[in-house]
Formats: C-alpha cells, structure tokens, sequence
C-alpha cells in the first residue's frame, strides 16, 4: 500500500468513526453475518423440520420467537433466512455493480458516439418502473432464487453507470492518463489499471443501498407470492406465510418484518455514513 | 425557453421508440407464449386449434414484424386486446383504472414534499444536532421498513383491533346515494391508511436531497453577505437559501415516478384499491401480454413525462439551464 493510499484509508476511517449510526449499523450487518454462517450450531432446530405437536405456539424459553403454522421455530428460519436473503442483496447488486462500471467506464472513457448510444440506453432503462418490469420477467419465467437475484441485478444497474461515467469524465483528463497514454499503454490497460480503481468510490456507496433495496425487493416480491419458493426460508416468504395468521399468531409477521427493517436500516446507515466519509466537500 | 423544449420534444422520440423495444424484447424474449397458457389448461386442444390461436394473436409471424405491426398499433394508441376473457382493448381497462392510481399517487407526492422538505431544511439548520440526527433516523427508518408490512400492522391495529379506520378499497359498502361531499370525505377516510405508509415510504430520498442542497447553498459567499449585511436569519434562511436549494429538488418529482408505479402495485394489492397496480399485477400473473406491455409503455413514458416536466420547471426558474448547451 503506498503512502497515499494508507493516508486516504486513514482520513477515510477517522471520518467514518464519528460517525455513531454508521457504526451501528455496521456492527449489526457484521453480526448478521457471524449468526447466519454458524446458523447450524447457534439453534437446536433444523429450519425446515416440522413438528405438528407445537404448532404456532407463542415466543416461550423453547421457542424465543414462536413457532409458524408448521410447528417450524420461527428464529430458526428468520437465521437461515438471512443466508438467502443476504445471498440475494449481495450477487443481485454485484451484477449490477458489473453491468454499471463496464457500461460507465467505456462511456466515459471513449465519450462520442459511444457515450451517446450507451446513455441513451440508460436514460431508456431508467424509466420504466422497475418492480414492475421484475414482476413480469419473474412471472413469465419461474421464481427461482437464481432468477430472482439476476433479473434484480439487471434492472438496477443504471445508477451506477452514471455515476462511473461521471467520476470517468473527470479522471480521463488527469495527468496520470495522459502519461499512460504517452508510455503507449493500450485503452483496456488504462481503462482496468488506471481509471478503475480511482472510479470506485462513489460505487461502493450505491453497492451498500443496493444490497438494502434488493433485500427489500425480494420481500416485496415474496408478498406478492413470486419471491424465494417456499420451503426455503428468505425473510420476505417467511413474513409473507404468516400474514394469514396475523390475527391469533402476531410473532409470525413481527419478527420477520423487524429482521428486514433492522438489516436494511443498517446498510443505509452505513452508505451514508460511507457517503459523508469520502465526501471531500467535509473537508473545509 | 422555445428552443429548449423543442430539443427536449425531439430528444423524445427516440428514447420513446427504445421504450417500446425494450418492452417488446422484455415480453417476447422470455419463453413460454401466452398461448401455452390458454392450452395448458385444456388437454382436448389439438395442434391445429393452437396454430389457429398462434395465427389469431398474430404470434406465427417473425419478431421484427410483430414488433413493426405493434408499434404501427401504438401511434394510434391501440394497445390491442385484453387475453383475458372479456378481451376488452387495452385502452380502455387501463384509462379506466388511471384516474384513480394518477390522483392518489398526486396527493401522495404533495404529502412528500410537503412534508419532506421541511424537514430536509430543519435538518440542515440544525445540522448534527439531536434534532437531525433523531430526523435522519426517521426517514431512513420509513425507507427501510417493507411498506407491506408495515400497512399489514396498521391494518391491523387501526382496521381490525381498534376498528377506527376501513382496511380495503375506496368506498364503504353503500356510499353510492350519499351527498357528494359525503362522497368526498368517505374516500378521504379510505385513503388515511394507504396514505400515509406511502408518505412515510418515500420521505427519505426528498428529504436527505433537500438537506444536502441546502447545505451547500448555505456554504455559499452570498449567504455569508446575507448574513453580513445584517439579514435576520430568518430571512436569511427562507428567502436567500431555501430558493436556490429548493431548485435542484425539483428535478426529483421526475425521478419518483417509476417508484410510484412499483408502490402502487403493492399497495393497491393490499388495500384493494381498483387502480393501475392492481390491473398490473393481475395481468401479470394471468400473462396478459398485450396488457402487461400496455402498461409498461404508459409507465415508462409517464416517467419520460415527468422528467420532461420538471426539466422544464427547473430550466423556467433557473436561466442557467436553458441558455447552457444542455
């Protein structure tokens, strides 16, 4: 790491830490991780074994959220449940963190025809309404786990397009470019080796609100009963199956709903915070 | 001002085609046919009766000239026929069911902004003190929550617990001979649940927006001369930069629509409100095709209105739009 970067990290990270919220948020998403990769050892039940003995009974010393109409432990499946739906944020906006950077970084690399053509598509893709557009792709194909995360990725990637291209306007005409060019370096070399890595940092705020809207998608979708089948548990299904039994079985649409809002709450917090932490305009 | 729109119109038409092919593309690239649909439920079907059904909707002929002969369809504003059983023309199920999505999402924007911006102004005043940091929890909390469920706890406590509010539809089982502002106020009530989870919903982007804005005008020489030349704050504050900050927020209204037409689907599902959402959502699930792309190109094209809209709002307020090369 050279002196500038490890000054960069710094500065980054001092500001990052006065922030409370952020790293609030950021300790909840860590601890969500550690829960969800030891689920197996954390709870007695397995997240789909039934038992029609005891079926939605209420948060006890047994069963600390209640069980679902299965007889299933409900904070069993809302752990294993975040494995899916975490799994879901996470490779639906890494599609579409690679669809938008190579879409930017050519745009605005190359600007011209190129530029224009590509924002054009952007400008196009950007109005329709997306959940729509996820719905019927879902509908017309089969709502598997994998459709879901990529046809997710594929409608959320203009964003980032335009913020690469913009952060790309700006680099290509810095002097370190320009010697690259001057040494003969080959357009896919500057492009990778030069203008990438400087180009990332306004994506790495969009990736953090990403995987928070598409967890909030996939439960949204899983409302409508075209999310994550059924008997895998995603948070959204699991919400969705106790929504006939609100009325005598509250635990079944509280908890969930709580899992969802408090994970997604804690990546927006931590993609402010990261916003305002490499905001060089906090510097005066 | 006259030149700037007309460039804006032109810039129109061909986004407008690439919205039609990209709906095209979305509906016709995916496999199964809506004719599957309507032979699958039925084993007696021969062959030849579903060549019959293929040649019917036109589905026997190449991509390109289906594509053509819709788009042809389009410019007259024939969205073609419902599949569904009635196969009604398109047109006439979505202007029916337009009116009520448009004015509820409407009242819902203003609730938004008039809400939000207050807020974001607030926030910035007060910056880093309790007060915006307790507001920045709050609209990222309203963000965060799934509005279905949370609409399913209201419905819940205020429809079925504390029987204060109705949880379904527009109107209350014979309004029909009622006065019309009984009318009135009978869907006001309706609409107090499902209005209020979309405000809540959709404060944070508006108003984190208007926070920033505003201080980065607040940063700027003239307020610091504002300030200087012995302007109460007040004034300071409300006259000099909340103007120029409220400027760039107007470009959001565009922005926001595509996000209401997604909303709309979810909560005219749950609260059974007959408007564009639910019309959306059944004809997706039935593979309406004709149907679904009828409301993909309004969608998408009410969006291209919108930001028309407020691109036009901000170049009339702000010359240094219009007369830049933008």
């Amino acid at each position: 790491m050279s002196f500038r970067e490890t000054y960069m990290y710094s500065v980054f990270w001092r500001r990052f830490r006065k922030n409370r919220f952020a790293l609030i948020g950021g300790a909840i998403i860590v601890t969500l991780f550690i829960l969800s990769s030891l689920a197996p050892h954390l709870t007695p039940y397995e997240p789909d074994s039934l038992d029609l003995y005891h079926v939605l009974t209420p948060p006890s010393s047994a069963h600390w959220f209640g069980t679902d109409d299965l007889g299933r432990d409900v904070l069993t499946r809302i752990i294993y449940g975040a494995r899916v739906s975490l799994k879901v944020g996470f490779i639906a906006v890494g599609i579409a963190m690679v669809i938008g950077t190579v879409i930017g970084l050519v745009a605005g690399y190359y600007s011209g025809w190129v530029d224009s053509v590509l924002m054009r598509f952007v400008d196009i893709m950007i109005c329709f309404p997306s959940f729509l557009l996820i719905l019927a792709v879902i509908t017309m194909r089969e709502p598997s786990i994998w459709n879901i995360m990529v046809i997710i990725g594929l409608t959320s990637w203009m964003g980032v397009a335009r913020l690469v291209r913009a952060e790309v306007l700006s680099i290509r005409e810095r002097d370190y470019i320009m010697a690259a060019r001057a040494i003969g370096a080959s357009d896919p070399r500057i492009i990778f080796r030069h203008v990438f890595p400087n180009a990332m940092s306004p994506v790495l705020v969009s990736a953090t609100l990403g995987v928070a809207g598409a967890i909030l998608t996939e439960s949204a979708l899983s409302f409508l009963g075209i999310g994550v089948p059924p008997p895998t548990p995603s948070w959204g299904n699991i919400l969705t199956s106790g929504k006939e039994y609100l009325e005598f079985a509250w635990w079944l649409t509280l908890f969930p709903g709580l899992a969802i809002t408090v994970t997604v709450l804690s990546y927006y917090l931590v993609g402010e915070g990261v916003r305002d932490a490499l905001d060089p305009r906090l510097n005066r | 001002m006259a030149n700037y729109l007309l460039k804006r119109l032109i810039m129109m038409v061909p986004l407008l085609l690439g919205i039609t092919i990209i709906t095209f593309a979305v509906v016709h690239l995916t496999p199964g046919e809506p004719v599957e649909m309507q032979v699958a439920m039925n084993p007696r079907v021969t062959a030849e009766a579903r060549e019959r059904l293929r040649k019917f909707y036109g589905l026997d002929q190449p991509l390109h000239v289906q594509y053509l002969k819709w788009v042809g369809r389009l410019a007259k504003l024939d969205f073609g026929r419902s599949f569904a059983p009635d196969g009604r023309p398109v047109v006439d199920k979505i202007k029916e069911r337009i009116p009520v999505t448009l004015s509820i999402n409407i009242i819902a924007l203003l609730l938004e902004f008039g809400l939000a911006i207050p807020i974001g102004v607030v926030a910035a005043i007060r910056r880093d003190t309790p007060l915006d940091k307790g507001m920045t929890v709050f609209v990222f909390l309203g963000f965060s929550i799934p509005t279905f469920w949370l609409a399913l706890l209201l419905m819940y406590l205020f429809g079925v617990k504390l029987g204060w509010l109705p949880i379904s539809g527009l109107h209350s089982f014979g309004s029909g001979g009622f006065g019309f502002l009984r009318q009135l106020c009978d869907m006001a009530w309706h609409l107090i649940l499902p209005l209020s989870v979309a405000t809540f919903g959709s404060l944070a982007a508006v108003s984190r927006y208007m926070r920033s804005s505003m201080l980065e005008v607040v940063s700027q020489d003239y307020i610091t001369t504002a300030r200087a030349k012995g302007l109460s704050e007040r004034t300071v504050i409300l006259k000099h930069a909340l103007r120029n900050a409220l400027l760039p927020v107007v470009t959001l209204l565009g922005f926001s629509v595509p996000g209401l037409i997604g909303g709309s689907v979810i909560m005219e599902t749950i609260f059974s409100i007959p408007g564009m959402g639910q019309l959306a959502y059944g004809g997706v699930m039935a593979r309406d095709y004709p149907l679904v792309m009828g409301i993909l190109v309004i969608g998408a094209g009410l969006t291209l209105v919108g930001n028309l809209l407020s691109d036009i709002l901000y170049a009339f307020a702000d010359p240094r739009i219009r007369l830049g090369k933008g």
